[in-house]
C-alpha cells in the first residue's frame, strides 16, 4: 500500500461526496417535474414524445399499474434485443460479417442487458455487430438504467407521500430520466472519453503487422500438434465511446470489448479511469441526497450515505490490503510497490492502473451493480477476490446500481428499523410510516429471492456434472467461480470472476433465470412496499420517534447489512475464498 | 396498593404454576400447536429427524450413539424450553381465571315480571333486557345497569378491592357486574348481556389467553422470523452440496444442529410468552385489556387526553384560604362559611367545613339550638346557606352574592372584589360569604395538583408524548392549572363533542390518542380513541366503548398503561436483536467444527478454541437451548423501561442486546465447552 494509492482512493471518495448534493437536487427536480436549466431544450422534445406515444403526462399510476407498465416495457425491449441478435447477419452495420448469435447465448444476453446485469458469456468484438452493440445493447444500457432509477424514485415517493395510491407515471418518469439525466450526461462524458483516446467509429477491424512475430503451438482436431507463426494482429474497433459512457453512468458494465475497462480503447488513461469510476457512483451517491430532499429529512439521506461510504471504505481497504500483500508462494517475484515497481502486485492488473486503482475500480464496480472491470478478479489473492464477491452478496447496496442500490438499501433500512425499532418502545416506523406485516413480508421476499437464487443455483452447479464441467480450477477456487457467477447474476452485477466457462446451455440459461429473478422478483416486492407506504398516514416526529439520522442509525444500518449478508453467505464463503486463503498460507494453491 | 402487592407476590417460581407449565410444555409438542410458531416448528421437525436417524443408527450400526444422542436430547429440550416459557406466561393467567370462574357459578335470581311480582330463575336463564331485583346479601346474576335504587356492592371478586363501592341508578356509576354481591339495600337491575358473553366471561377468556389473537406487530415479527428461518434453511441445505463438492460431506446431526443454532429460536421461543406477560402485567395492575392490539397501541400513543379532575388534580376543588373583608375577623368568616356549608354535601362544601376546623378548631356544634333551615343550592339563585334564628347566612358565586348584598343596600368592598379577581387569576374559584346581607369575605376553592404529576408529565414529554388536559373550567383557570401541572396543552370548557373533535383532529395528523372516561357521554370518544380506558365504576356504555377497563377506576393509570405497552414492545425488540446477534458466535463454533477434519487450516476460525468438533457443536446447541430458559424471567418481567428519549433508549438497548448479543454466546459456548469436556460427555 502506498501513499499515492491512498491519495487516489481518498480523492475519489471526496469527489463522490461533493457531487452527491448537486446530482441529488437535480434528480429531485427532474422527477418532481420542477424547472431545470435544460427545460427550454427538452420540454418540446418531451411533449412530442408524449404526443407520439399517447401518454397523458398528468395521469399518475398505482403501484400495480406501474409494475405492469415496467414489465411490459422490459419484456418488449428484451424480445427486441433477442430479435436483433438473432438476425444481425442480415442487418446493416456489420463490417466484420459476424454470424447471428446462437439462441442460448442470445437469450442469456437479452436477459442480461434487460436486467441491467450485462453478464457477458461472449467477447463483444467477436460476437456482436455494431448495430447490435448500439441499437441492441447500448439501448438497453439506457433503458434498464432508467427503469432502475425510476423505481428508486417511486419508492422514495412511497415514503414521502401519504394516504394516496398514486406513485407517478412510469412512461413520464422513464422519458424524463432519459432526456434530462442519462442522455445529456452521457453525451458530454462520451466526448471527454474521446479526448482521452476512447475510439468512436464504424470501421472494419484493421490488421497490424507485429513488430516481433511469435509462434504458438496448437493441437488440431486430428490430435496433431502444429506450430503457427503469428505475424499480424486484428485490432477490433467500433463505436466505443458512446457505449462506454452509459456503461458506467447506468452501472451496466457490459464492455464493448471482452477485456472491458481493462482495454485501452475503453479506458485509456488514469484520468478516464477516474472519470469512469465517478460516473458509476454519481447517480447512486446523488440518490441518497434525493431521498433526503424528497422525504424532507436531509439528515436521513446523509446517514444512508455515511453507511454506504463506511462499507465502501471497508471493502476498498480490505481488497487493497489483500492485494498489496501479494501471493506468499511466489518466490523471486517482486510484488511490493516501490520506486522501480510502482504497480506492486500486478497479477491480473493493467500497468496503466496498478494495484490501488485496480482494487478501487473492483470495489466500485461491485458495490454498484456495474460489473465493468479494469482487472481480473480470478487472478486476485483469495481475500482480494472475496471482496467483490461479498460486495455483491450484501445486495449491492453500497451506493449500488443506479436506483437498484438505493431501493436495495431501503429494504435493509426497513429491516433495521423493524428489528431495532421496537427497542424504543413503539411499533416500528420509518420517517413517520408504520412498518407493518405487509411491508416486512415484501422486504423479506426481496432478501429471500437473492439468497435463494445465489445459493440454490450454486449448490446445483457444484454437484451436477453440467455445472462442474465448466469449472477451470479445482477446490475452493472453483467453488468461488461458481458462487461468483450466480452472485453476479442474481445481483445484476454482470462482472465475471473469469475462469468459468459460462457459454454453455446450463450456465446461459440458469444465469439468465438468476438475472431475471434477481431483477424482477426484487422489483415487484419493492413496488409493493412503495404502494403500501404511500397509502399510510405520516406519524409526526417526536422525541419518542426512532431516529433514522446520525451515527447511531448509520451504525445500526451497517450492522444489519453485515449480519444479514454475512450470516447468510458465511458457510459458502468459508469453503470458498476463506478456505483458499488459509490453504494458500499453508502452501497450497489452486 | 395492597392488592397490587397481593397479586404481585405470585412469584415466578410459584410451584403450582411451574408444575402445570412443565406438563403443558409436553402437551404443546403436538405438531398442530407447534405449527403456529414457524421457528420452533422447524426445531421440532429437526428433532424428529435426528431421533429417526438415531434409531436407524442404533439398529444398523449398533452402539456409538453418544454424540447423536446428546444432540437429539438437546434439540428436544430446545422445543420444550420454548413451550415451557409460553406455559409459564399462560400459567399466571390461568390461575387467575380459576379465581374468576368461581364467581361465575350459577346463582339464583329474581326476575321481575310485568305485573311487578318476581319469579325465581337461575342466572343462566337471564337474557339481555330482563329486569331483576337484587337485595342485600344476594349476588348480582349478570352484567347490567341499575335502573332503580342505590346499593353498596362488594366487587372484590373482580377487582380484588375489598372496600365496597356504591352503585346507583342514573349517572355514571350505574353499571354492575355479574358475580358481585350486594351488601346493603335493594336495586333493580336491567340485564345487558346474555350468558356466556358477560364481562366476567370475557375477562376469563382474556386472562386465560383462550381468546388471545396475535397482535399486528406480533404477526409482522413472526413474518420476519419465518423469513430468517427460510434464509438459514437455504444456507444450511445448500451447505451440504458445497461440502460434498469440497470433499467433506456432513452428517445429519451436525447440519440440523447448525440450522437450529442459526434460526432465531431465542425470540421464536419467547415471543408469545412476551405478549402474554404484557397482558398479565396489565392485569396485575387491575387493568383488563380487551385486546392485545390495544396494549401495543398503548406503546405507540402520541397524545394523552387526561381529565383534569382525579387525574391531574386531587378529586374536586378544595377550600384553601379565607379572605375576610376589612373589619371582619378571619375566624368569623371561617365560622360563618362553615355554618353555611354544614348541610352542603358537595365535596367543595365539605372542604370548607374541614378547612375551618383545621384552621380554627371550629366544629359548628351550636347549630341545633338555633332552629336551622337549610337553603339548598338552586340554579336560579346560585346560592346556598342556612337560616338560623335571626341570622341569614348565604354563600355562592361572586355575582350572585354581590346582588344579594346590594339588594340589602350594603356595599361590596373593593378588597373583596380584589380577592375575587386574585383567586380567579390563580386558577381558583372564589365564593363569597354574607351574613344578613353584609359581605364577610371570600373563600378560595382551589384545585390541588397531585404531587409528582409535574415530573410524570416531564417524563412523558421525554418519551415524545403530548399531554392534553380536558376540563370544564374556564380558559383562565384551565391555563393556570395546565401551567402548574406542566401539561402541554388544555381543552377548556370542554363538552363531550369537543373531546371527540380533538381526538379526530389529532388522529387526522397521524397521531395515536389515549384517553380515559366513565360517563355514557364519553362512550363515543372512548370508541374513537386508539386506547380508550373505561373506568370500572363507569356506565356499561363506556365500558363497552373502550378497549381497556381499569378495575381500580384510577385515571392516572393511563400513564402506567402506556409504559407497559412500551415495555412490551421493547422486550420484543431487545430479544429479537439479541437472538439475531447470537448467530455470529455460533458460526465460529460450528463451521470450523464441521470442516476441521477435512481442512485443518479452518481451525483458525475456531477462535474460542473449543476442545473438539463434537464438543463445539454440542456446546452451541446447549447454549442455544439454555439461553431460552435463562431469558424466561426477562421475557415475563419485561425489559425495564426508562422514560428517556428514543435516541438514548436505542443506544442503550443496542449496546446491551445488540453488542451483548454478539459477545455473550462466545463466553457462554466456551464455558459450556469446558464443562462438557471436563465431564467427558463427548
Amino acid at each position: 500500500m502506498t501513499a499515492s494509492g491512498w491519495f487516489q482512493i481518498a480523492l475519489y471518495l471526496l469527489v463522490i461526496f461533493l457531487i452527491a448534493k448537486p446530482v441529488g437536487i437535480f434528480l429531485a427536480r427532474v422527477f418532481n417535474r420542477e424547472k431545470t436549466f435544460l427545460d427550454p431544450f427538452l420540454r418540446p422534445v418531451e411533449k412530442l414524445v408524449y404526443r407520439l406515444c399517447g401518454v397523458d403526462e398528468t395521469r399518475e399510476m398505482r403501484w400495480t399499474e406501474y409494475a405492469v407498465a415496467m414489465l411490459l416495457f422490459s419484456g418488449v425491449s428484451m424480445a427486441l434485443l433477442y430479435l436483433i441478435e438473432r438476425t444481425q447477419k442480415w442487418l446493416p452495420l456489420d463490417p466484420q460479417k459476424l454470424p447471428n448469435v446462437p439462441p442460448f447465448l442470445a437469450f442469456g444476453t437479452a436477459a442480461s442487458f434487460t436486467t441491467n446485469t450485462n453478464w457477458q458469456a461472449y467477447g463483444g468484438e467477436t460476437t456482436m455487430s455494431y448495430l447490435t452493440q448500439m441499437a441492441g445493447l447500448a439501448y438497453h444500457n439506457f433503458a434498464s438504467a432508467a427503469v432502475g432509477i425510476v423505481l428508486a424514485i417511486v419508492l422514495i415517493r412511497g415514503i414521502a407521500r401519504k394516504e394516496t395510491d398514486k406513485l407517478g407515471n412510469f412512461w413520464v418518469d422513464v422519458t424524463r430520466c432519459l432526456l434530462w439525466v442519462l442522455l445529456p450526461v452521457c453525451f458530454v462524458a462520451a466526448l471527454v472519453l474521446v479526448s482521452q483516446g476512447v475510439i468512436q467509429n464504424f470501421h472494419p477491424y484493421p490488421s497490424a503487422q507485429l513488430i516481433s512475430p511469435h509462434s504458438v503451438q496448437a493441437t488440431g482436431a486430428n490430435g496433431k500438434t502444429t506450430i503457427r507463426k503469428i505475424t499480424e494482429q486484428v485490432i477490433p474497433e467500433g463505436p466505443v465511446a458512446s457505449q462506454e459512457a452509459i456503461k458506467e453512468f447506468g452501472t451496466n458494465g457490459g464492455g464493448f470489448f471482452n477485456a472491458n475497462s481493462a482495454h485501452p480503447f475503453e479506458n485509456p488513461t488514469p484520468f478516464s479511469n477516474l472519470l469512469e469510476m465517478v460516473l458509476i457512483f454519481a447517480i447512486p451517491s446523488g440518490l441518497t441526497y434525493t431521498l433526503g430532499r424528497m422525504t424532507g429529512s436531509q439528515r436521513h439521506g446523509w446517514a444512508v450515505w455515511a453507511a454506504m461510504a463506511f462499507l465502501f471504505l471497508a471493502a476498498v481497504t480490505t481488497a487493497y490490503w489483500a492485494e498489496s500483500q501479494g501471493n506468499p508462494l511466489f518466490h523471486g517475484v517482486d510484488q511490493k510497490a516501490s520506486a522501480i515497481q510502482p504497480g506492486g502486485n500486478m497479477e491480473g492488473k493493467e500497468v496503466r492502473f496498478g494495484d490501488a486503482d485496480s482494487v478501487l475500480f473492483a470495489a466500485v464496480t461491485t458495490d454498484a451493480s456495474c460489473g465493468a472491470v479494469n482487472s481480473m478478479f480470478d487472478s486476485y489473492t483469495p481475500l482480494g477476490g472475496m471482496v467483490p464477491l461479498v460486495n455483491i452478496m450484501l445486495g449491492e447496496v453500497v451506493f449500488g446500481g443506479v436506483g437498484a442500490g438505493l431501493y436495495g438499501m431501503l429494504v435493509f433500512v426497513i429491516l433495521a428499523v423493524f428489528i431495532a425499532g421496537l427497542m424504543v418502545g413503539r411499533t416500528p416506523e420509518y420517517l413517520g410510516k408504520k412498518i407493518e406485516s405487509y411491508d416486512v413480508k415484501m422486504a423479506m421476499l426481496a432478501v429471500l429471492i437473492l439468497t435463494f437464487t445465489i445459493l440454490g443455483f450454486s449448490a446445483i452447479s457444484v454437484v451436477e456434472p453440467f455445472g462442474t464441467a465448466s469449472i477451470s480450477n479445482p477446490g475452493p477456487h472453483g467453488l468461488t467461480q461458481v458462487l461468483y457467477a450466480y452472485t453476479s447474476s442474481a445481483g445484476n452485477n454482470g462482472s465475471a470472476f473469469a475462469g468459468l466457462e459460462a457459454n454453455t446451455p446450463w450456465y446461459n440459461t440458469s444465469t439468465a433465470v438468476a438475472q431475471l429473478l434477481g431483477r424482477f422478483f426484487m422489483i415487484i416486492p419493492i413496488l409493493a412496499i412503495a404502494g403500501s407506504l404511500a397509502s399510510k398516514k405520516i406519524v409526526p416526529e417526536s422525541s419518542g420517534t426512532f431516529p433514522v439520522t446520525g451515527a447511531l442509525f448509520s451504525t445500526l444500518l451497517v450492522s444489519t447489512i453485515v449480519i444479514v449478508g454475512a450470516l447468510t453467505f458465511f458457510p459458502a464463503l468459508s469453503l470458498g475464498p476463506i478456505l483458499e486463503h488459509l490453504m494458500m498460507l499453508a502452501g497450497k494453491m489452486f | 396498593m395492597n392488592k397490587m402487592a397481593r397479586r404481585g407476590e405470585r412469584s415466578l417460581t410459584d410451584r403450582k404454576i411451574m408444575t402445570r407449565a412443565i406438563a403443558d410444555s409436553f402437551r404443546k409438542l403436538h405438531p398442530k400447536a407447534m405449527a403456529k410458531n414457524p421457528v420452533m416448528f422447524v426445531v421440532e421437525v429437526g428433532a424428529v429427524l435426528t431421533t429417526v436417524q438415531l434409531i436407524w443408527n442404533a439398529f444398523h450400526h449398533g452402539g456409538g450413539v453418544g454424540f447423536g444422542f446428546q444432540i437429539t436430547v438437546w434439540l428436544w429440550f430446545t422445543v420444550l424450553f420454548a413451550n415451557f416459557a409460553e406455559a409459564m406466561a399462560e400459567g399466571r393467567g390461568k390461575a387467575q381465571a380459576e379465581t374468576l370462574r368461581k364467581a361465575r357459578t350459577e346463582t339464583p335470581a329474581r326476575r321481575l315480571l310485568k305485573d311487578g311480582s318476581t319469579e325465581a330463575v337461575v342466572s343462566t336463564a337471564l337474557r339481555a333486557g330482563d329486569l331483576v331485583l337484587v337485595s342485600a346479601g344476594e349476588f348480582i346474576p349478570g352484567d347490567g345497569e341499575v335502573v332503580e335504587g342505590v346499593a353498596s356492592v362488594d366487587e372484590s371478586a373482580i377487582t380484588g378491592e375489598s372496600a365496597p363501592v356504591i352503585r346507583e341508578a342514573g349517572g355514571d356509576r350505574s353499571a354492575v357486574t355479574g358475580g358481585t354481591r350486594v351488601l346493603s339495600d335493594e336495586i333493580r337491575v336491567q340485564i345487558t348481556s346474555n350468558p356466556g358473553e358477560t364481562f366476567l366471561d370475557r375477562m376469563i377468556g382474556l386472562v386465560e389467553g383462550a381468546s388471545r389473537k396475535k397482535t399486528p406487530n406480533e404477526i409482522a415479527l413472526n413474518i420476519l422470523l419465518a423469513g430468517l428461518t427460510i434464509i438459514f434453511l437455504l444456507a444450511v441445505v445448500t451447505l451440504e452440496p458445497f461440502a460434498v463438492y469440497s470433499g467433506a460431506p456432513q452428517n445429519l446431526f451436525v447440519l440440523i444442529s447448525l440450522l437450529v443454532c442459526l434460526i432465531p429460536t431465542t425470540i421464536g421461543g419467547l415471543l408469545s410468552a412476551i405478549g402474554i406477560a404484557g397482558m398479565d402485567r396489565l392485569i396485575r395492575r387491575n387493568v383488563i385489556a380487551l385486546s392485545g392490539r390495544a396494549v401495543e397501541a398503548a406503546g405507540d400513543v402520541d397524545v394523552l387526553l387526561l381529565d383534569k379532575t382525579g387525574t391531574i388534580t386531587l378529586g374536586n376543588r378544595q377550600a384553601t384560604a379565607f379572605f375576610p373583608c376589612p373589619g371582619v375577623e378571619e375566624v368569623e368568616l371561617a365560622r360563618t362559611a362553615q355554618l353555611a356549608s354544614l348541610a352542603d354535601e358537595t365535596p367543595e362544601g365539605r372542604s370548607i367545613v374541614v378547612l375551618a376546623k383545621e384552621r380554627y378548631g371550629l366544629r359548628g356544634q351550636e347549630l341545633a339550638q338555633h332552629n336551622p333551615t337549610f337553603i339548598p343550592f338552586s340554579a336560579q339563585t346560585r346560592m346556598s346557606g342556612v337560616d338560623l334564628d335571626a341570622l341569614q347566612i348565604r354563600k355562592g358565586a361572586p355575582d350572585a352574592i354581590s346582588r344579594h348584598v346590594a339588594a340589602r343596600g350594603n356595599p361590596v368592598p373593593e378588597a373583596a372584589q380584589r380577592a375575587v379577581r386574585d383567586i380567579s387569576s390563580e386558577g381558583g374559584t372564589p365564593l363569597l360569604v354574607a351574613a344578613d346581607g353584609r359581605l364577610l369575605g371570600a373563600v378560595a376553592l382551589t384545585d390541588i395538583v397531585k404531587g409528582g404529576i409535574h415530573e410524570r408529565f416531564e417524563q412523558l414529554r421525554a418519551m415524545g408524548i403530548r399531554t392534553v388536559m380536558i376540563t370544564g373550567d374556564n380558559p383562565l383557570t384551565a391555563a393556570f392549572i395546565a401551567r402548574q401541572a406542566g401539561v402541554d396543552d388544555f381543552l377548556a370548557e370542554a363538552k363531550p363533542e369537543d373531546k371527540m373533535a380533538l381526538i379526530r383532529s389529532e388522529q387526522a395528523k397521524g397521531k395515536l390518542v389515549a384517553m380515559t372516561g366513565d360517563g355514557t357521554n364519553d362512550a363515543p370518544a372512548l370508541a374513537q380513541a386508539d386506547v380508550g380506558v373505561a373506568m370500572n365504576t363507569g356506565t356499561q356504555a363506556a365500558k363497552e366503548a373502550g378497549n381497556m377497563v381499569d378495575l381500580d377506576s384510577n385515571p392516572t393509570k393511563l400513564i402506567e398503561i402506556v409504559e407497559i405497552g412500551k415495555q412490551l414492545l421493547i422486550t420484543r425488540g431487545a430479544l429479537t436483536t439479541f437472538s439475531v446477534a447470537n448467530d455470529v458466535a455460533k458460526y465460529f463454533a460450528i463451521i470450523p467444527a464441521m470442516f476441521a477434519a477435512a481442512f485443518p487450516q479452518l481451525e483458525v476460525l475456531n477462535v474460542m478454541h473449543l476442545a473438539s468438533p463434537e464438543s463445539a457443536v454440542l456446546s452451541a446447541v446447549i447454549f442455544n437451548a439454555l439461553i431460552i430458559v435463562a431469558l424466561i424471567p426477562l421475557a415475563l418481567r419485561g425489559v425495564r423501561y426508562r422514560p428517556v428519549g428514543a435516541a438514548a433508549l436505542l443506544k442503550r438497548n443496542l449496546l446491551i442486546y445488540g453488542l451483548g448479543g454478539i459477545i455473550a454466546p462466545f463466553i457462554g459456548i466456551k464455558l459450556i465447552d469446558m464443562l462438557v469436556t471436563h465431564l467427558r460427555i463427548v
